[in-house]
């Protein structure tokens, strides 16, 4: 059953896929990258002290786009109602649809995050706490991301309310991901993967009973 | 084909209102049973809860065999091919024959078509190949006939028919006449609280 759950999830959530959102939440975090030497100026020491917090906030930002098309289509053309006759629980559906977010948005947000350290300047060594911390934290906005879309599933103006429903939940993985730049052990990282972790866990059945709670009105 | 459904005592409340109760009914293997009223009345609901999407205020529903549903909604990828669209479900239910469907539904000629550019007539028609190909005993209809030409009606009708003379069940809500194997009819308002 979760063979061809996920290569639907991947087939519709992957970049150049048919329901996602593409290539714009990468888009989006580049820019953002590139709007921020133009607003603070080119002092290249400065530029480098706060650059990896900047990739993070943009990180973050740009984790919400994705959102508005993640649950609702489904849950409008009655995808869950017919998986659910077939056996599936909202669990298992949910927990494809997790993995196939991650997929389609971390990898490349990786990716693009090379370009955007050039952008700001950052050192090698600088560089290295944000791509492992964005890996370890990753996985937990796209935990959030999920919970909260599939909340907002049914509400009107759900997209809006999503975006404002998913900063503070992900106030604790920005904390440690962005804080362990400026400590050199790496117990921030590991703090953040534990909560990706912990995040990952519990997202899964939160949302599932969210779309069951959404079925039912 | 072994089914069964039997359904005690229902009652479903929407919002404040409660929209039936005490509904009790039995169906075994071959039973066709026509659901009518006028609009919102609560058919829907009914449906529904007997498939089990909607928890009923009160009562119990128990079933054997697998339940294929034919609702408003579609739960086919629009940007999708239909033949593509219909892969995903033939696969999850193990679906070894999905062109008899195609033919009997005279979808054929349309696999290539994106889904989001169908008609309602063949938008209803992919619905129910999706029910087809599912191949469970029993089918829970809303309004299966809207949209639908007199011919494909007809051809509908027909599949309910053979659906019912192999074992399977049918419960269809419709406020249009439906031709069903068996006269047997339920008008949800005799039970309006």
């Amino acid at each position: 059953m979760i063979g061809p759950l996920l290569r639907r999830d991947l087939g519709l959530l992957l970049p150049g896929g048919r329901g996602g959102a593409g290539v714009l939440p990468l888009l989006f975090f580049l820019a953002v990258a590139m709007l921020y030497p133009f607003a603070v100026g080119p002092d290249a020491q400065l530029l480098a002290q706060t650059g990896g917090g900047v990739i993070w906030v943009a990180a973050l930002l740009a984790a919400i786009l994705p959102l508005e098309k993640l649950v609702t289509a489904d849950l409008d053309a009655g995808v869950f109602d017919q998986l659910h006759l077939r056996g599936a629980s909202e669990e298992l559906a949910v927990a494809s649809r997790l993995l196939a977010h991650w997929l389609a948005f971390a990898p490349l947000l990786l990716l693009a995050t090379l370009p955007a350290a050039a952008l700001l300047g950052l050192s090698g060594e600088t560089l290295r706490p944000v791509l492992l911390g964005l890996l370890a934290g990753t996985p937990g906005l796209a935990a959030v991301g999920l919970i909260v879309a599939a909340l907002t599933a049914s509400l009107r103006g759900g997209a809006a309310l999503a975006g404002l429903m998913v900063i503070p939940l992900a106030v604790p993985i920005l904390i440690f991901g962005a804080g362990a730049l400026s400590r050199p052990e790496s117990s921030g990282l590991l703090l953040t993967a534990a909560i990706s972790l912990g995040l990952c866990a519990i997202a899964p059945f939160a949302a599932g009973a969210a779309i069951r709670s959404a079925r039912e009105e | 084909m072994q089914a069964r459904l039997a359904a005690k005592d229902l009652a479903c409340r929407r919002g404040d209102s409660l929209l039936f109760r005490g509904l009790s009914l039995e169906c075994d293997s071959g039973a066709a049973v026509h659901v009518t009223g006028a609009n919102g009345v609560g058919k829907s609901s009914l449906i529904r809860i007997l498939a089990g999407l909607l928890r009923p205020f009160a009562g119990t529903v128990e079933t054997v065999g697998g339940i294929g549903l034919v609702d408003e909604r579609l739960a086919l990828d629009e940007a999708l091919p239909l033949g593509k669209a219909l892969a995903f479900w033939e696969t999850l239910d193990g679906c070894r024959d999905a062109g008899r469907a195609m033919e009997l539904l005279d979808l054929a000629n349309l696999l290539d078509v994106p889904v989001r550019f169908l008609s309602t007539g063949q938008r209803k028609r992919a619905a129910l190949a999706r029910l087809l190909n599912r191949n469970c005993p029993i089918w829970l209809l809303d309004e299966p006939l809207n949209g639908l030409d007199t011919e494909a009606q007809k051809a509908f009708e027909a599949l309910i028919a053979q659906h019912c003379q192999g074992g399977g069940i049918a419960i269809v809500a419709s406020h249009q006449p439906i031709a069903l194997p068996s006269p047997r009819a339920i008008a949800l308002a005799e039970f309006a609280a």
